[in-house]
């Protein structure tokens, strides 16, 4: 699922972030502010619109992301992650 | 023989780093008001230099360079950014040294920055800034032990608080340090910085983290939010109309008195028409709208420093993205309200080049303080002061229509002009900041800023002006004898004689052409120029109140609709149009700025005139 699915005041931890097209500069500038495997998000706030744009939370840092930015966002499976892999143990 | 020789040669240094590090605070503290910003600023997107002396004696030159998230360039701001970091600027040397400025309660995002910064080999050192409030939030570094790994001297700051950058002048009173060793090429720099953060920072925030989530909750809100948004819009406005009023009043008699102190002196002649009419008048209509462009500034800054401005484009984004623009360009088109140079200079925050090209384009159809006090004077005379729902003011509801019809129509030019053009995605990408009280201080210099540009800009270009068209006006005088006005024998009068037949279909009479003349230079001096006008021709006193009897007496109701519908559209500003040359480098734009703005004014006003005429109000 990409981060778009995420509901308001949800947690998740990113899986991949996808390139469109060959160059992906936005891919390029989303990795450079944080959204990199591994690191956890969660959903703010959805655009009063359509949902459109998001406002996601990544470490201490907020960004306002268009869905089409967000889509390029790919999050892991929720019975991956690692909170959920700790409590399974 | 010179005894106070400085110590050592200057230090050219240079500070680079996030948006919204406190970089700019930094800058204010090292430097105070001894600062060279080429035009209007107040965010980090403009060329800012500035110099002092540090506790040793060694003079020192710094620049402010624009926030980057990355050397990767992807904006202007950070292409200059770039270039001179890798010193390849073509007009900027290479910094001597560079001061990195991260946020110490926003690391994980600062961090990576300052490893990519790192591996240029340049000396530098780092400002662990917003100390204070990492210590609030219960987040302690080891700021010895983050050197030793960095190899690059940290020096703890609080840009915000009087005394709370001393460690940074210490840092500069020592040798220059040398270039930290570069981590191995392809080094996983996300990689580095968690490792960092693992090893040097203890973080036990979550309060801060949670008040900022209750903010956004209300501010972000699908329904309060807009609300909210809406509140501070409406409040704003009004402030800016109601606070400044009795300033404004307070410098209208100023210059009213002046003049008639002036007016009692001389003996009657030129010097005295000179003194009264041209440049007293002149100054005087113009300075007295000081009050409300600075009342709009600091709302503007205040907002921008609190981080709510980014949630407002978050809000909007939607909005912009129907005239094909995304919300960054809302603070940009925000600005313009009150100038579109110093809104036009904000584009330069937007990455998208299409993006911020349509938004010059459209930043003069914004309602800038300047045309109110042509709006205010065509209201006051021609719109009765009746009540609409027994509530709301007719005259209000005008001014309020035409501020609606410019966003309006801004927003369906930009439509029109990003259509057809590959549609092309454009990124938002916008950082929501953490939450911060505005520092009067930074405030205070902002505003200075600001009224410095806005009074100089009055004291040349517009006096100069006002005495060209004093000249205009006032030859070559009248021959003995002569019936009339003594402007109908005037230069001024001949030009806006020939102007007639151009601007007859829409309702313009050649008092409005010759004041449209000196409205090149700023559109407020239309104002004054109709007094100069009227004035010379009618009655030899410049007041403008006197304008508002004469001229709903003399203009038809349609003259004026039209008049005002032109300054909603016309491209009346020689300053904006200088400064569209500027950010867009061509003056194909500006050609193409003033050409269809020009289209729209007269297309507009032929409309409105003829209409009126149509149904009775010609």
């Amino acid at each position: 699922m990409d981060l778009n699915a995420l509901p308001k005041g949800g947690h998740a931890v990113i899986d991949r972030v996808e390139a469109r097209g060959g160059v992906d500069p936005i891919m390029t500038r989303l990795l450079e502010l944080g959204f990199v495997p591994g690191e956890a998000v969660e959903m703010v706030a959805r655009g009063p619109l359509g949902a459109d744009p998001v406002a996601v939370r990544v470490g201490t840092a907020r960004f306002a992301l268009r869905r089409e930015e967000a889509a390029r966002v790919h999050l892991r499976p929720l019975h991956l992650s690692p909170a959920h892999l700790r409590s399974a143990a | 023989m010179n005894v106070v020789e400085p110590r050592t040669a200057t230090l050219y240094a240079a500070l680079v780093g996030n948006p919204n590090c406190g970089k700019t605070a930094l800058f204010n503290q090292l430097t105070g008001s001894r600062q060279k910003v080429a035009n209007y600023a107040g965010v980090t997107v403009e060329r800012k230099e500035g110099r002092f002396v540090t506790p040793q004696g060694r003079p020192v030159r710094l620049l402010d360079l624009p926030g980057a998230y990355s050397l990767t360039a992807t904006s202007p701001d950070e292409t200059v950014t770039r270039a001179i970091c890798l010193g390849e600027h073509p007009r900027e040397g290479r910094p001597e040294l560079l001061i990195c400025v991260v946020d110490a309660t926003n690391l994980r995002l600062h961090l990576r920055f300052v490893l990519e910064v790192r591996q240029l080999g340049q000396p530098m050192i780092l400002v662990m800034n917003m100390m204070d409030e990492a210590e609030r939030r219960g987040i302690v570094i080891d700021v010895k032990g983050l050197s030793y790994e960095l190899g690059v001297t940290v020096i703890p700051a609080v840009s915000v608080r009087k005394g709370g950058a001393h460690g940074v002048l210490d840092a500069l009173d020592a040798p220059l340090p040398s270039a930290p060793p570069p981590l191995p090429e392809g080094t996983d720099l996300h990689a580095e910085v968690r490792r960092i953060l693992a090893v040097y920072v203890t973080d036990r925030s979550r309060e801060s983290v949670v008040l900022a989530d209750r903010l956004d909750h209300w501010f972000l809100h699908p329904v309060i939010g807009p609300l909210i948004l809406l509140t501070v819009l409406f409040t704003m406005f009004q402030t800016v109309f109601s606070w400044a009023q009795p300033l404004m009043d307070a410098l209208q008699a100023l210059a009213d008195g002046l003049g008639a102190a002036v007016r009692a002196t001389l003996p009657d002649g030129l010097l005295r028409s000179l003194l009264v009419d041209g440049i007293i008048a002149g100054a005087g209509t113009v300075i007295v709208y000081l009050p409300q462009i600075l009342i709009l500034f600091l709302w503007i800054l205040a907002l921008e420093e609190s981080g709510y401005l980014p949630r407002a484009a978050f809000l909007l984004d939607r909005i912009m993205a129907a005239a094909g623009l995304s919300g960054r360009s809302f603070i940009p088109l925000l600005s313009s309200f009150a100038c579109a140079i110093p809104g036009i200079m904000a584009t330069r925050t937007i990455q998208h080049p299409r993006d911020r090209l349509v938004t010059i384009l459209v930043a003069p159809l914004m309602t800038c303080s300047a045309r109110l006090p042509v709006y205010t004077l065509l209201i006051s005379a021609f719109i009765p002061k009746r009540h609409v729902l027994g509530v709301f003011g007719l005259q209000g509801l005008v001014l309020f229509g035409l501020y609606a019809f410019a966003i309006v129509s801004g927003l369906i030019v930009a439509r029109l002009m990003t259509r057809g053009v590959a549609a092309a995605e454009h990124p938002l990408l916008l950082e929501l900041p953490a939450y911060r009280l505005p520092v009067p201080r930074n405030l205070a210099l902002g505003l200075w800023q600001r009224a410095t540009i806005f009074l100089s800009r009055v004291g040349t270009i517009i006096v100069t002006l006002n005495v060209l068209l004093w000249a205009l006006s006032s030859f070559p005088p009248p021959p003995a004898g002569a019936a009339g006005a003594a402007i109908d024998w005037s230069l001024a009068g001949r030009i806006g004689h020939w102007m007639l037949p151009v601007f007859a279909p829409i309702g313009f009479n050649w008092q409005i052409c010759v004041s449209l003349i000196p409205g090149m230079a700023a559109r407020e001096v239309a104002v004054s120029a109709l007094a100069t006008v009227y004035a010379l021709g009618e009655t030899g006193d410049a007041a403008v109140d006197k304008l508002t009897p004469l001229l709903s007496a003399q203009w038809s109701l349609g003259t004026a609709l039209s008049l005002l519908v032109w300054y909603v559209f016309a491209p009346q500003c020689l300053s904006t149009l200088a400064v569209i040359r500027r950010e867009t480098g061509t003056w194909k734009w500006v050609a193409v700025t003033a050409g269809y703005l020009f289209a729209l004014a007269y297309g507009a006003a032929l409309i409105t005139y003829q209409g009126t005429r149509f149904l009775g109000g010609g």
